[in-house]
């Protein structure tokens, strides 16, 4: 422990207390964007002053009889053991509490399973280990990825202020609008949440589940997986940016107009340096979590890619196994995550980097060819 | 008890055997249960080893001591030795040495068996912990092992992992048995049910949950055994299976599970607080039925750790109702136990100091139990810090200050000396802040929005996790504490009388300390 | 009656009720199955459709009602199709059976067998979307190299309830390759 961090402990225990006030230790639920967030909130809150009020009422009595009778004031032991009047009394209050309690639950629970006649239907595909959005009425899909670097996890470089609650490509919903989430996973179950908007869902592999939510306020909102999903659940956030109608209109044409543009590089002519460029950056993303961005791996799960035999056999089966993923290991097959370019570009990045001097390259046509094979 | 003083006179030709194989081959209740508390004390600091790993790691943001599939192998393990090799061969050791002493029986009442579900142990966690070291790692999918993260998705060393937990529940079933047959068949004349200590009680109602849950347990593992190398589909969805099914097959066990845990501690503060507040305790009756009510409850509220799969709407009423009427019977239980310190004549033992914090910090956890069930919320704390926080509060005061509690009454008349007080003070004081200070804080981070099995966090959670790590460490390291007092009184130390305390009522108090070898030979006679 | 019985022999009765109560509830985790898959299929639950619709469409005199279905398409992990919905999504009236296709591909060198698992949003819903004909009632086997058209025919029940608007019928393909009889020989 750091000095300056040693002393501010004394401190930060005599926040512990009073931490509610404290405007930059977020200490409690938030009430998040939407109305449902703001309702959860508001039970919240409830509960926890009636179990406060409970709890000095009981350990009131409690510290009383220490403080009061104790053998060594003296006390005389009372021999009472039953009272059943007391007895009904502490049982039938407390029913009475829990009903109060269930009615406004209730309510808030029957407004969360509405999810429909929404404005936007947005598919949430859950993967080992990143998000995929599709915008089922605008035909736009992407993956969100973790966008914070490997040297800031592993401490070699400063962390960012959204140090690992950052992607390369937030979800654009726009604001005062019902949007559904339609849930599910590619793989293992991942649970998509983002607390401002008071959204958590399981995704589970073969099934869809339905949320929704209605952000008031323009923003970015973060969140996490939150069901354990191997090895990086750690490293998927959420990122949601709630912009203003025109905005997201923008957004979702520009959106469109990229995948276009995507369309027509595979067909570009690329050099092998260009494509290394690019293939650095895909590995980073999409490979690097597993097979380290050294090329090393993580043996036996994760085999290393500097010196291995795919990675310096013949090309086809090179790309093969990117495209279509290993029948019994993590690999995963890319085909449909990732497109021609970069496949092509990280193929040939593995093929040429950390002294894996092949000098071979794949481009994105030759990729195309092999897809529809 | 000059019957009691006769038999022990009788007996001494056949008291322990030397050697190894005395504990190897015994089949006395007494040395069983001392070989499950040694047992169970050396897996709890294999688990907090565990857990302080955890700590480490999360004592800054950052990935530094651990990687990743390391952090998941440690947040697994750490939960599935607490629960399976802590807590649960704890109670059955206090179970094994008090039942028989409580109800008057010389000994359990399958005792060939007692040897074998104890000895059983050693080899499941032996086998369990092996898998650490196997290739591709130990389990890594949470001790709740959902599948297909646990199935499909799983390293090779799940079939070990299958086939330990199978182990750890036959070794439980046994115990319960036996526990159940020493209850019904062995009470001394005149022990009636409602006569019993509430500590046979709970225990006689957690021996039912556990022979009710564990075939369950099993049944699970076994589904997953088939679904890994029989190519059957309870857990796939390609195959007509459902992932869900995993966790409604689960909770169905681990709810219950979680009363076996909770349970037992009931009986032990029930005994310990009168005793130091000299005072009977307040409501027997009621407390007897607060505990047969809190286990049948227990098998209709298991979907509430379930509410985000996206349960219809009227599952999730009926599963936050059911779980808000818990709160009910708890609370039944700990207005009694404030009632019976209510003008009591206290002092403050080391027992009595664990047992209040016991319930006080027990009902926190209850609170934030009762919060957790009102399914609209639990959507925001489901999987956080706030549900770490919570399980630990009820486990750690609950479970694991029990078993303190109880082995600081007890000791002195299984060993027949005292324990130094004062170092059972500093034990208990170092055990409370340690505690609080590291899982209060979990309450906020999880509020603020920490999900919970992450190896690495967001930097406004970072002041909150340091104070954690402190916490634990300092909770961590006081455990070596307790072995020296333990290793002091058996020892030696001041004499035992057989009363021991001066408020101490029960059987138990009726024999000299040390307990002889063979308990009643003769059955006592219950005023 | 407890008195003239011998202890040994009152523990052994304990002990064979004891293991019956195991064994019991070791065969009900088992049941637990079955009963779920009924507690599924009746309440929806996880959007579980129903099996083929045999029978009668009954469609009440005079309901003119319209529901907007979505279909969504999934390849699991692992699995190389290219699989999508021919239509986005159909309006359809209430007790109107529909025809709609499914395009799979299998771009790979191998011959796969792939099995597609339904899912509706919202699960309330489930029980009303009615399938005379589905793809995914078989296996779909697909040489390397091979595409098809898979066809699904379907109605909605009248009795559908009145808030519900739109249905999402999910399919996620996953490759049974390994585990279909057929390709296992």
């Amino acid at each position: 422990m750091k000095p300056s961090k040693l002393l501010r402990l004394p401190a930060v225990l005599a926040c512990l207390g009073v931490a509610s006030a404290h405007a930059a230790w977020q200490t409690n639920l938030t009430p998040g964007v939407t109305e449902v967030g703001e309702s959860v909130y508001q039970l919240h809150m409830i509960i926890f002053w009636i179990c406060v009020a409970i709890g000095v009422v009981v350990f009131g009595v409690m510290f009383w009889s220490i403080i009061n009778h104790r053998k060594s004031k003296g006390a005389k032991p009372a021999q009472f053991h039953e009272s059943t009047t007391v007895e009904i009394l502490w049982t039938i209050i407390p029913f009475v509490i829990l009903i109060a309690m269930a009615v406004p639950a209730t309510g808030t629970l029957i407004k969360m399973y509405d999810a429909s006649d929404a404005a936007v239907d947005i598919k949430v595909t859950g993967y080992q280990w990143k998000w995929k959005y599709d915008y089922l009425n605008e035909e736009v899909g992407f993956f969100s990825n973790l966008s914070t670097s490997q040297d800031q996890i592993y401490n070699r470089d400063e962390k960012g202020e959204n140090y690992l609650l950052e992607v390369d490509e937030p979800l654009v919903i726009p604001v005062g609008k019902k949007v559904r989430f339609l849930v599910t996973a590619n793989d293992v179950i991942h649970s998509w949440w983002v607390p401002d908007l008071a959204v958590k869902r399981d995704a589970i592999p073969g099934f869809v589940n339905e949320a929704w939510t209605q952000a008031e306020k323009v923003g970015v909102y973060r969140g996490q997986c939150a069901e354990l999903c191997g090895k990086d659940h750690g490293f998927m956030p959420i990122v949601v940016k709630v912009v203003s109608e025109p905005e997201y209109k923008e957004w979702v044409l520009a959106k469109q107009e990229v995948a276009r543009q995507e369309y027509e590089l595979k067909n570009k002519e690329w050099t092998l340096d260009e494509l290394m460029t690019r293939g650095e950056k895909t590995y980073g993303t999409y490979c690097a979590g597993c097979h380290q961005p050294d090329g090393a791996g993580l043996p036996p799960a994760f085999p290393a890619l500097k010196g291995s035999q795919i990675a310096k056999g013949p090309i086809e089966s090179h790309a093969d196994i990117v495209l279509h993923g290993k029948a019994g290991t993590a690999m995963q097959a890319f085909a449909s995550q990732l497109n021609e370019v970069d496949i092509a570009a990280v193929v040939t990045y593995e093929r040429n980097a950390w002294g894996n001097s092949m000098g071979d390259m794949l481009t994105p046509q030759q990729v195309a060819a092999m897809k529809n094979k | 008890m000059s019957a009691v003083i006769e038999s022990d006179h009788h007996d001494h030709h056949h008291g322990p055997a030397k050697g190894l194989m005395r504990w190897v081959l015994t089949t006395n209740h007494k040395d069983i249960g001392s070989m499950y508390l040694w047992f169970s004390f050396i897996m709890f600091l294999i688990g907090g080893t565990m857990a302080l790993i955890i700590r480490a790691e999360l004592f800054e943001p950052g990935m530094q001591i651990v990687k990743p599939e390391f952090f998941n192998q440690m947040t697994t393990m750490h939960g599935l030795i607490m629960v399976f090799g802590a807590v649960m061969p704890a109670f059955v050791g206090l179970a094994n040495w008090l039942i028989p002493m409580m109800v008057g029986a010389p000994d359990m009442a399958l005792p060939r068996m007692n040897n074998w579900s104890f000895w059983i142990l050693p080899f499941a966690f032996g086998l369990l912990l092996s898998t650490l070291f196997m290739d591709g790692g130990g389990p890594n999918f949470g001790w709740t092992f959902y599948a297909p993260l646990s199935t499909t998705y799983a390293p090779p060393s799940v079939t070990f992992f299958i086939f330990a937990v199978h182990m750890m529940g036959v070794s439980s079933i046994m115990g319960a048995i036996n526990v159940i047959a020493t209850i019904l068949n062995l009470r001394a004349p005149g022990m009636t049910y409602m006569k019993m200590p509430l500590f046979v009680w709970t225990w006689l109602i957690t021996a039912f949950l556990l022979i009710a849950v564990m075939p369950v347990l099993a049944g699970v593992v076994t589904m997953m055994l088939m679904d890994i190398h029989f190519g059957t589909s309870f857990f796939n969805a390609e195959g007509g299976g459902d992932p869900v099914l995993f966790q409604h097959v689960f909770w169905f066990f681990g709810h219950p599970e979680v009363y076996i845990m909770i349970l037992p501690a009931f009986g032990i503060a029930s005994a310990i607080i009168p005793t130091f507040s000299r005072k009977p305790l307040f409501g027997y009756p009621s407390m007897v039925y607060a505990t047969a009510s809190i286990a049948i409850l227990s098998f209709i509220v298991w979907a509430h750790h379930m509410f985000t799969v996206g349960l219809p709407l009227a599952g999730e009423l009926f599963f936050m109702y059911a779980t808000m009427l818990i709160a009910v019977p708890t609370g039944v239980k700990i207005f009694n136990w404030v009632a019976t310190m209510f003008r009591g004549s206290l002092t403050f033992e080391t027992p009595m100091l664990f047992s209040i914090a016991f319930v006080i910090l027990f009902t926190i956890g209850g609170f934030s139990g009762l919060m957790l069930a009102i399914a609209p919320v639990d959507f925001q704390y489901h999987d956080t810090y706030f549900v770490v926080a919570h399980f630990h509060y009820v486990l750690v005061p609950g479970a694991i200050f029990s078993i303190f509690a109880a082995a600081y009454f007890w000791l002195p008349k299984w060993t027949g000396h005292m324990y130094n007080e004062t170092l059972g003070k500093v034990h208990f004081w170092m055990s409370f802040i340690g505690l609080n200070l590291t899982f209060f804080p979990m309450h906020f981070v999880g509020l603020a929005g920490m999900p919970r099995r992450i190896p690495d966090y967001a930097l406004q959670f970072a002041d909150f996790n340091q104070i954690s790590s402190v916490g634990a460490f300092i909770f961590g390291t006081t455990q070596l504490l307790f072995l020296f007092i333990v290793i002091q009184c058996i020892r030696g130390g001041k004499k035992a009388s057989a009363q021991v305390w001066e408020g101490a009522d029960g059987l138990e108090w009726t024999l000299p300390s040390p307990a002889p070898y063979h308990s009643f030979a003769q059955p006592p006679v219950i005023k | 009656m407890k008195g003239s019985e011998s202890l040994q022999a009152r523990h052994r009765r304990v002990l064979l009720r004891a293991l019956l109560v195991v064994g019991s509830m070791f065969c009900f985790g088992f049941a637990l199955v079955p009963i779920y898959d009924v507690f599924c299929k009746v309440t929806g639950l996880n959007g579980k459709t129903q099996d083929r619709f045999v029978g009668v469409i009954d469609v009440p005199e005079g309901v003119e009602r319209s529901v907007r279905v979505q279909f969504i398409t999934q390849t699991n992990a692992g699995m190389p199709w290219e699989f999508r919905p021919v239509l986005r999504e159909v309006s359809v009236a209430v007790g109107q059976p529909t025809d709609v296709e499914f395009y799979a591909a299998n771009p790979t060198t191998i011959n796969m067998v792939a099995q597609a698992v339904p899912s509706v949003s919202p699960s309330e819903g489930a029980a009303f979307l009615q399938k005379t004909e589905c793809f995914c009632f078989q296996h779909q086997p697909l040489k390397a190299g091979e595409e098809t058209h898979m066809k699904l025919r379907f109605f909605v029940d009248a009795n559908l309830p009145d808030h519900i608007h739109t249905l999402t019928l999910s399919y996620t393909l996953f490759d049974i390759t390994d585990r279909d009889p057929k390709t296992k020989s």
